[in-house]
Order: C-alpha cells, then sequence, then structure tokens
C-alpha cells in the first residue's frame, strides 16, 4: 500500500491520536468509577510512614549539568552521523569526507578528553 | 521557482501548517507568561512539537526529526536541569516578571517585525513546490558534505568550547591561574 509522504505521516498522526485517546480514556474511566473521599491524611506525601517536614527540594548539584550537556554534545553528535552515514559512500564523496567527519569527532574528542583529565566523568 | 497557485483556495496542507503556526506561537506566549517556571519549560516542549510538525509538513523530514530529538529532547532537558540548578521553584512564583518587561516586549515585536519584512520582500510572490523526500537525511548529508563543511567543522569548535565552558564553570575546584 502506497500512501505517498503526506498519507503516510497521516498514518502517525493517527497513531499517536490513538495513543492518546487510550491512555486518556483509561484515566478518564478511572476517575469516572472510583469513589473521591479525599482527607488532608490521604492528600498528604507518603514516605515511610514518617509525616513529611516543610517543601519539596528539588535543587540540584551543579556537577549533573555536565552530564546532561554530555548528552547534548552526543545527540547533536549522532544527528550528523546520520547524514553522513547515507553519503560517505556514494559516489563523489569518498576519503574526504571520511576526513571531515573525523576532525569534527576528534574536536569534540578534545573536550571530553578535557573533562577526562579534570576527573569529571568519574564520581567523587 | 515557479508561479505561485492561489491563495484564495488553500489546500489541507496549508491549512495544517497554519495551524501548527498557531499552536507554536500560542504555546510561546505561555512559555514568557507563565506564572511557573517548570510549565514554562513544558509549554516549551509544546512549541517545539509544533515546530517539527510545521517542517513535517514542508516535506523536511530529517529536520523535523531533529528539531524532536534535539530540541524536544535534549535543549528542554538542560533547561529542567538549568532550573533544578537554581532554587528549583516548584509552583507559582510572584517574582518572575521584571521591570524590563515593555521593552522586552517591544524587541520581540521589532524582531518579528523585522524578520517578516526580510522574508515577504526576499521571496515576494517566489513559490518551490514541495516534493517528498526533498528534505531526507541522504539529502542533507550530501548538501552539509559537499557545500557547507566549514559551517559543520565550525560548529564542532563551538561544541567544544561550550562544553569546556560547562566543566569549568561546574567544577569549583578548577580555578583561573593568578
Amino acid at each position: 500500500m502506497s500512501l505517498g509522504y503526506l498519507g503516510s505521516y497521516a498514518a502517525v498522526l493517527a497513531l499517536f491520536v490513538v495513543g492518546v485517546a487510550i491512555v486518556a480514556g483509561a484515566l478518564f474511566a478511572n476517575r469516572m468509577l472510583r469513589p473521591t473521599r479525599p482527607t488532608p491524611d490521604k492528600l498528604a506525601t507518603y514516605e515511610c510512614g514518617v509525616d513529611p517536614v516543610g517543601e519539596g527540594w528539588a535543587q540540584s548539584q551543579v556537577r549533573y549539568y555536565v552530564f546532561t550537556y554530555l548528552y547534548v554534545i552526543f545527540a547533536v553528535d549522532a544527528v550528523f552521523l546520520f547524514p553522513w552515514a547515507t553519503v560517505f559512500a556514494a559516489p563523489g564523496f569518498g576519503m574526504t569526507t571520511l576526513v571531515e567527519m573525523f576532525v569534527f569527532l576528534g574536536f569534540i574528542a578534545l573536550g571530553i578528553l578535557y573533562g577526562w583529565r579534570k576527573r569529571v566523568l568519574t564520581w567523587a | 521557482m515557479t508561479d505561485a497557485p492561489s491563495y484564495l483556495s488553500p489546500t489541507g496542507q496549508e491549512i495544517v501548517f497554519l495551524l501548527l503556526g498557531a499552536v507554536a506561537v500560542g504555546a510561546a506566549l505561555l512559555v514568557v507568561t507563565t506564572r511557573q517556571l517548570v510549565h514554562a519549560a513544558l509549554w516549551l516542549v509544546v512549541t517545539f512539537g509544533a515546530l517539527a510538525g510545521c517542517y513535517l509538513v514542508l516535506t523536511a523530514e530529517f529536520v523535523a526529526w531533529v528539531q524532536v530529538l534535539i530540541y524536544v529532547g535534549a535543549i528542554v532537558v538542560l533547561l529542567l536541569f538549568g532550573i533544578m540548578l537554581t532554587r528549583a521553584p516548584i509552583g507559582r512564583s510572584a517574582d518572575l516578571d521584571s521591570g524590563n518587561r515593555p521593552a522586552a516586549a517591544l524587541v520581540a515585536l521589532a524582531t518579528a517585525a523585522v524578520l517578516v519584512t526580510v522574508v515577504v520582500d526576499g521571496f515576494r510572490t517566489a513559490y518551490a513546490p514541495l516534493r517528498a523526500g526533498g528534505g531526507s537525511a541522504g539529502e542533507i548529508g550530501s548538501s552539509v558534505f559537499r557545500n557547507w563543511v566549514l559551517p559543520f567543522e565550525a560548529l564542532s569548535v563551538l561544541l567544544l568550547a561550550a562544553l569546556i565552558g560547562a566543566i569549568v564553570l561546574s567544577r569549583t575546584d578548577i580555578r583561573g591561574r593568578g
């Protein structure tokens, strides 16, 4: 079955809508069927039976930021590997394209090397 | 470039594009007006998602999925971590408005006006017919590695600089000389 470009993405969209409808439908049916009798005790955050004190803490260590940033770097890296992988073996590209990609990877590897030397990658 | 078809009878594709654009603009307005910082990051997901939809409708498949992978995936995670590194306000913050609000709105409107003027003036009635597969990974690859190698290599230096900057900023035990 051939749908064409937009037709094939319409199928993706239909699947997405069905997925959302199933999740929303399940939660909605749950809400319709269950009894709702909230008390302050039921709404309290449960932590091993001990009453919570104060507000939630979401502040985290700054060193996690490097790991998030490394993830961004690798994501950008991978994104450029896809188009490169489709063309570098094609006629008219060859060795030059291969070297170009390794120059790109080399620059990024320098950053990883720097982080490694500064012991960012170890868990202290 | 060929002659443009009439604007008076938009195709379904054009209507979907306009609707996605409206979603992107509306979600972007919510990003800057919401009182909850984490919600701003989540509205940004909607904005980027709508933008990815726009790219898909324009047959720029690869760019659309890169938008989802990099912006919806990585950049929003980076933003949420950025929020978590601060006092991490969960819930409503009363002090999110700054006194620069009118100035910022003015700058944003002026930037939008400049961009719209440039696009309208630059392209006028020029029309490029959309071709399925014109934005595939292979096409992008041959374009990048044939014509745009230097920006591609410059990008690696930019990433390197940002990575080293992030490492230096997040390690309090690395000090400058002197």
